[in-house]
């Protein structure tokens, strides 16, 4: 059966003492294709990113990451999963105690064979797609909220993964880079293949980089299409949400 | 790894007090026994272990020398009048070398580092925690329990006992001191009085414990941190209920290590 997603997630529910957060929810994700997903804030697409991933285990239901149960696989299976998969945290969750420098050659020190002037070089060119190159000797405790999030971008692609799971990547940032951020998204998936998801609430980011949005609300998808069609819906909900008027249709 | 549910209130009465206390013990083995599987297994982190060795000892060197003179010289000057009263003072050295090798070295030492080393390792991996550090290292499939439990465990269980060996130097010459003041005596007379009272049965049971009490230290402060929840409160958390836990713990092994020499060694009591 030729299958060609990427991820496929099954009925997986999640709920914290008496708050169902997902609800049976079921999704597909093509191979090279950027899904945004949307909701309103406390919606749970963070959960929904984490359970993905393995970072938090849900009540039921399954997730397939490139045909294989992330639930269920062995501890290094999923460490196998985990190294094509990159993970954009709302909060960055650089490492504190390392430079920006050590933040961006940890994941690569500890898994690829390349020697320590190639992974300079990597560092210093990641760095540049966030042109954030002058702060890679610095601390993260020195950086704004918004060069953490883009050193936090920089550090969860330098390895090239075949999957990014980005949590709210523009948020925090000014206008200028934030289209910046969309845009090095967009040429990922155009050079690399990479395949997206993408959470996020700036409009104007969605806009460029996805080709299919899904809305979370009430613990259940209950919107996907092209983001320009759920702008134009008539339903009073989606024309709330969309009512910023940024996205001109 | 299954932890039990720790939640706080803000004051938790008595039946949750059990609760907590009971959730601890068991958290800790659990913990305990997730260290023990993950410890000898590769990569081991030999660099880290080094830098957190490093860390440690400068971070802990300034105060247990202090505290390892005063104690020392406070012990002399204490037990010299109590000797006197028996018409022992001859003895004041050989008080102070087995007083200080035997129990106050070690344990004085280890309470010290608990509250220094195991609130800092609760505080820097809970907010670690708190802050999706160590999920952000578990996604990047490094395994955070190796990278950051075992390596300070090893190196806390490996620095303690030097630390002691050097407080009880310190101890030493904290009562030699104090014993000029009193007496006329030599420090060649000091120091052959201490090497004829101080047996291998003083020396080794004394410093093997407190590779149990750096092992304890660690892994409390790590425990602590590693299940922080609840933001930077819980960060707090984590620090100051490291250190209550740790010295509990040391004092109550403490306890148990030398029933077990004194079993083990019984001529030497
Ligand atoms: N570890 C947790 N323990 C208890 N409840 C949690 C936990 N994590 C998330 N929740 C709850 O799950 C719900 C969804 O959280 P989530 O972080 O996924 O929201 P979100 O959609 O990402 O919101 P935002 O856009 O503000 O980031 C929230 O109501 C939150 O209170
Ligand atoms: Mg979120």
């Amino acid at each position: 059966m030729a299958d060609t997603s990427l991820v496929k997630i099954r009925n997986l529910s999640k709920r914290f003492d008496h708050l169902q957060v997902l609800d049976k929810v079921s999704l597909d994700v093509e191979t090279g294709e950027n899904l945004v997903v949307f909701g309103r804030s406390g919606t749970g697409k963070s959960v929904l990113l984490k359970c993905m991933v393995g970072l938090l285990k849900p009540d039921e239901g399954e997730v397939y990451i490139d045909q294989k149960n992330v639930l269920e696989i062995s501890p290094n299976g999923l460490n196998e999963i985990r190294k094509k998969i990159g993970f954009l945290f709302q909060g960055a969750a650089l490492y504190d105690s390392m430079s920006v420098r050590e933040n961006l050659e940890f994941p690569l020190k500890k898994h690829s064979q390349m020697t320590d002037n190639e992974i300079d070089e990597k560092v210093i060119n990641t760095l540049s797609l966030v042109s954030l190159e002058d702060a890679v000797d610095k601390m993260p405790s020195e950086l704004s909220g918004g060069m953490r999030k883009r050193i936090g971008l920089a550090r969860s692609i330098i390895t090239d993964p075949q999957l990014m799971l980005y949590d709210e990547p523009t948020t925090g940032l000014d206008p200028i880079s934030s289209k910046d951020i969309s845009e090095l998204i967009l040429n990922l998936q155009k050079k690399l293949n990479m395949t997206s998801i993408v959470v996020t609430h700036d409009l104007i980011c969605a806009e460029i980089i996805s080709d299919r949005a899904i809305f979370l609300r009430d613990a259940k998808i209950v919107y996907e299409g092209k983001i320009h069609e759920l702008a134009k819906s008539t339903d009073p909900f989606l024309k709330n949400f969309f009512s910023n008027e940024i996205i001109r249709v | 790894m299954n932890l039990p549910d720790i939640k706080y209130k803000r004051r938790p009465n008595i039946s949750e007090l059990v609760y907590i206390f009971f959730a601890n013990i068991t958290g800790l083995t659990v913990f305990n026994w997730e260290f023990f599987k993950n410890v000898f297994k590769p990569p081991y982190e030999i660099a880290e272990i080094k830098k957190h060795m490093d860390e440690l000892g400068v971070k802990t060197f300034p105060i247990v020398s202090i505290t390892g003179f005063i104690i020392g010289l406070v012990l002399a000057m204490q037990s010299y009048p109590v000797l006197q009263r028996f018409g022992a003072t001859d003895f004041l050295p050989n008080t102070v070398a087995l007083s200080v090798i035997r129990e106050l070295g070690p344990v004085i030492t280890a309470l010290i580092f608990a509250g220094r080393v195991s609130s800092g390792i609760g505080a820097e991996l809970g907010s670690m925690r708190v802050t999706e550090q160590i999920d952000a290292m578990e996604v990047s499939a490094i395994n955070p329990f190796r990278y950051l439990v075992v390596t300070r465990v090893i190196a806390t269980t490996m620095i303690l006992p030097v630390l002691t060996i050097y407080v009880n130097f310190l101890a030493l010459l904290g009562g030699f001191i104090a014993v000029i003041i009193t007496e006329s005596t030599n420090f060649e007379y000091y120091k052959n009085a201490v090497i004829g009272a101080v047996e291998f049965g003083d020396l080794i049971p004394g410093l093997a414990k407190t590779f149990v009490f750096g092992y304890i230290v660690g892994i409390v402060g790590c425990y602590k941190g590693y299940t922080a929840d609840g933001g930077t409160e819980g960060v707090g958390r984590a620090s100051t209920t490291s250190v209550v836990l740790a010295s509990l713990l040391i004092l109550v092994f403490d306890m148990v290590l030398v029933k077990i020499t004194l079993i083990l060694w019984p001529t030497l009591v």
